[in-house]
């Protein structure tokens, strides 16, 4: 039992990220039929292929159900009053970085990712995505004189476009699910990775999604090339402004290992998450999957899910290669109403395949936060093994946690260990902390931090730090 | 700097305090006043409410003061939060010692320490410093610097949990410590050495009260005055002969006492 008293009384830390850009945008009208996957497609000069992933993956989506297994309740979503396509009105070519509208530079600016050559951060590669396009990428030189190909994917579509034709939906087909099938109709931007053969890409690379107009929704597609022996670490940052509807984000994420080789992806989701009473907050359903295609291949997902008002989230791994490996660390944290369901799937197909699931979660005020996963041991998967570990914390006696647990194996031969925990921050422990002179803000965080320290040891360094503060901001106010 | 009046001003005053939990009453009416450099011992039975008065001093959320006051070096203290009131001196070794996992217990150490030399003014402890101090103080508590690296009290046994208490102690240097039963679920050994911490660290600038339900303690520690509570109240006050009194005849010999206040 924690006093609320106590607890009520700290105060609330708005969101930093809600302000709004103002600039001159080009939007298509509201409404979703084939005349609107066309218009996309034609915007982008997509060769035939595309459009026709395109209409395919809309064809089938007006066949699917929206789905509701997960433990979220919301209002319905109304597609035909969303906004498929919203670009800020740029010059037809930009050719520099000094071309881009001071107004976007700006933006990215008070997000804390400067853009420009003389202030871009100086150990990571960003591309910058504003509503439907890529604004900015930075590093491009750099990066190509190893072979790497760092773009927004508009770009990979026009000089690459082998590539997106090879592996595009090759790992989260267009049929998917609803939401996978509905990005496939209408992505507008996102980022493209390919890690040449041997190259171990020399600095990290990240993509910052920028949701800026109310009535458009996102989707953005990233896809991650890593051919053999290569690897990559990618880190993807999210903020949106305040607005007191709700907007929808529906990515897809591919990524694609082949031989010995290593993707490290890494999220911190910081969406606007609705206000207090619940109104407003991003929609959030995302669909990422990794295939480990080669043998000894590895992909890890790191994630910190802290933002939007629903969270619908589900890395996976689909382990063919012999001797693959895929992890999951995640951190979501659920403040006033947020709801989240999230967890991952761990698909073991090749034998000797390793997966390792660590999940926590944080529930305060009266939100919901539950970890749904699947550890599956195909019939080839001789000699595999899972571990997975979840644990909840809730913070107040409003808050719930909820694990679900999906286990199936087609093969005696593989192990799968589960262990779950659920504590409570007590009062005692509170008092504890606070009577050696502790903050009682920085009592809790401390907590927080000591809870999740085994994925945030798993995050690039800045990030942890950075994620480690998004907590204790996040937790502001509505600790109880 | 203070003035050697003012060093006699009592550094605790508790005066008349009613306070209860959950609307049942505990404390009822208790006095007592600690100054500079005396050491006080309350005995009683369990649930007579000595513990309920260490944790209202510190300042407790879970109890509500209906009457009476806590002054602290002349001051009021009841509005004070918690950490207020430890920076500024007060320090509560408790007979449970929490375990909290995945805290680091060097890092606790460390921010504790930093907030209560910040309220002194103190130029604040960058890890290395503090890594010099904490070993310093490890000495006193005969601990071995592993526990600084294990998450706070987590897997400690008992005696390490005790020991644990009085290694911040030293490093908070608090002007008045109330020790709640340091002395249980400690051996003979144990026992010395927490005590030989604790006088270690006291000095005439400060005032501790050992709540204890043993003589073994303060044959270690003598006591100025020895206190005797009984549902809620201190029903008798004496010397340290008083403790010896108590050991011989049991709490049923203060049952016939009345209150002397």
């Amino acid at each position: 039992m924690v006093n609320q008293n106590l607890v009520k009384g700290v105060v609330s830390e708005p969101y930093k990220y809600g302000f709004v850009t103002d600039i001159e945008t080009e939007k298509i009208s509201k409404g979703l039929n084939e005349n609107t996957i066309r218009l996309i497609s034609a915007k982008k000069e997509e060769p035939e292929f595309l459009l026709n992933f395109r209409l395919n993956a809309f064809r089938k989506w007006q066949k699917m159900e929206e789905p509701n297994w997960a433990d979220l309740g919301y209002k319905e979503i109304d597609y035909q009053d969303i906004i498929y396509y919203s670009a800020p009105k740029q010059k037809e070519k930009i050719s520099s970085l000094d071309e881009v509208d001071p107004k976007l530079l700006e933006t990215f600016d008070k997000l804390g990712i400067p853009l420009t050559e003389q202030k871009k951060l100086t150990n990571v590669a960003v591309d910058a995505v504003f509503d439907s396009v890529s604004i900015a990428t930075t590093f491009r030189k750099e990066l190509a004189e190893h072979g790497v190909i760092f773009c927004s994917i508009s770009e990979a579509v026009k000089d690459y476009s082998d590539l997106i034709e090879k592996y595009l939906g090759s790992v989260v087909p267009a049929n998917d699910n609803y939401f996978a099938a509905l990005n496939s109709a209408v992505f507008s931007d996102g980022s493209f990775v390919y890690i040449p053969k041997g190259v171990k890409c020399p600095m990290d690379l990240s993509s910052y999604f920028r949701i800026n107009s109310g009535d458009s929704g996102q989707f953005e597609r990233t896809l991650i090339i890593a051919e053999e022996s290569s690897s990559v670490s990618y880190l993807e940052g999210c903020t949106a402004p305040m607005f007191d509807t709700n907007t929808l984000h529906a990515a897809v994420v591919e990524l694609i290992a082949l031989d010995d080789s290593s993707i490290k992806y890494s999220t911190v989701q910081n969406w606007y998450a609705g206000n207090e009473e619940g109104v407003g907050g991003i929609f959030n359903f995302v669909t990422k999957r990794g295939k480990c295609l080669g043998k000894r291949s590895k992909i890890s997902w790191s994630q910190v899910e802290t933002g939007s008002a629903i969270t619908w989230k589900y890395p996976s791994c689909l382990l063919l290669g012999e001797e693959s490996v895929g992890e999951f660390y995640s951190v979501a944290l659920t403040n006033n109403l947020q709801q989240a369901d999230t967890g991952t799937k761990m698909i073991h197909i090749g034998p000797k395949t390793k997966s390792t699931i660590v999940s926590k979660g944080i529930s305060a005020g009266n939100s919901v936060n539950s970890y749904r996963g699947l550890v599956k041991m195909g019939s080839k998967a001789s000699g595999s093994r899972n571990y997975s570990q979840c644990d909840s914390m809730l913070i107040g006696d409003q808050a719930s946690a909820n694990t679900f647990p999906y286990i199936q194996s087609q093969q005696p031969n593989s192990e799968i260990e589960h262990e779950a925990s659920t504590c409570r921050i007590s009062e005692d422990q509170l008092f504890y902390l606070q009577s050696r002179g502790i903050e009682f803000e920085e009592a809790v965080s401390m907590m927080v931090s000591g809870f999740c320290r085994d994925v945030f040891n798993q995050l690039p360094m800045e990030f942890a730090a950075e994620a480690d503060k998004l907590l204790s901001l996040k937790l502001e106010g509505s600790v109880g | 700097m203070q003035t050697k009046t003012k060093e006699l001003d009592p550094i605790l005053e508790v005066n008349n305090l009613f306070a209860s939990t959950e609307d049942l009453p505990i404390l009822k009416g208790v006095t007592i006043s600690v100054n500079p450099g005396e050491i006080h011992a309350i005995m009683g039975r369990n649930g007579c409410g000595k513990s309920t008065l260490s944790k209202i001093i510190a300042g407790h959320p879970s109890y509500k003061i209906t009457k009476g006051e806590i002054k602290f070096t002349g001051q009021d203290i009841k509005s004070l939060e918690p950490e207020e009131r430890a920076q500024s001196g007060i320090f509560l070794g408790f007979q449970y010692p929490i375990e909290i996992p995945g805290v680091s217990n060097l890092e606790f150490l460390r921010v504790a320490t930093n907030a209560r030399r910040k309220f002194l003014k103190k130029e604040e402890l960058d890890t290395f410093d503090f890594e010099d101090l904490v070993r310093e103080k490890l000495d006193l508590v005969k601990m071995d610097s592993a526990f600084l690296s294990r998450s706070i009290n987590q897997g400690f046994s008992g005696g390490e949990k005790k020991r644990n208490e009085i290694l911040q102690m030293a490093l908070l240097e608090p002007k008045i410590a109330i020790l709640d039963e340091t002395d249980s679920g400690l051996d003979i050994d144990a026992l010395r050495i927490v005590a030989s911490g604790i006088k270690k660290i006291s000095n005439e600038n400060t005032g501790i009260i050992l709540i204890t339900h043993y003589q073994r303690l303060l044959e270690e520690i003598k006591p100025d005055y020895v206190h005797v509570m009984s549902d809620g109240q201190i029903i008798k006050t004496g010397e340290s002969d008083l403790a010896l009194e108590l050991e011989k005849h049991g709490y049923e010999w203060t049952d016939n006492f009345t209150k002397e206040f």
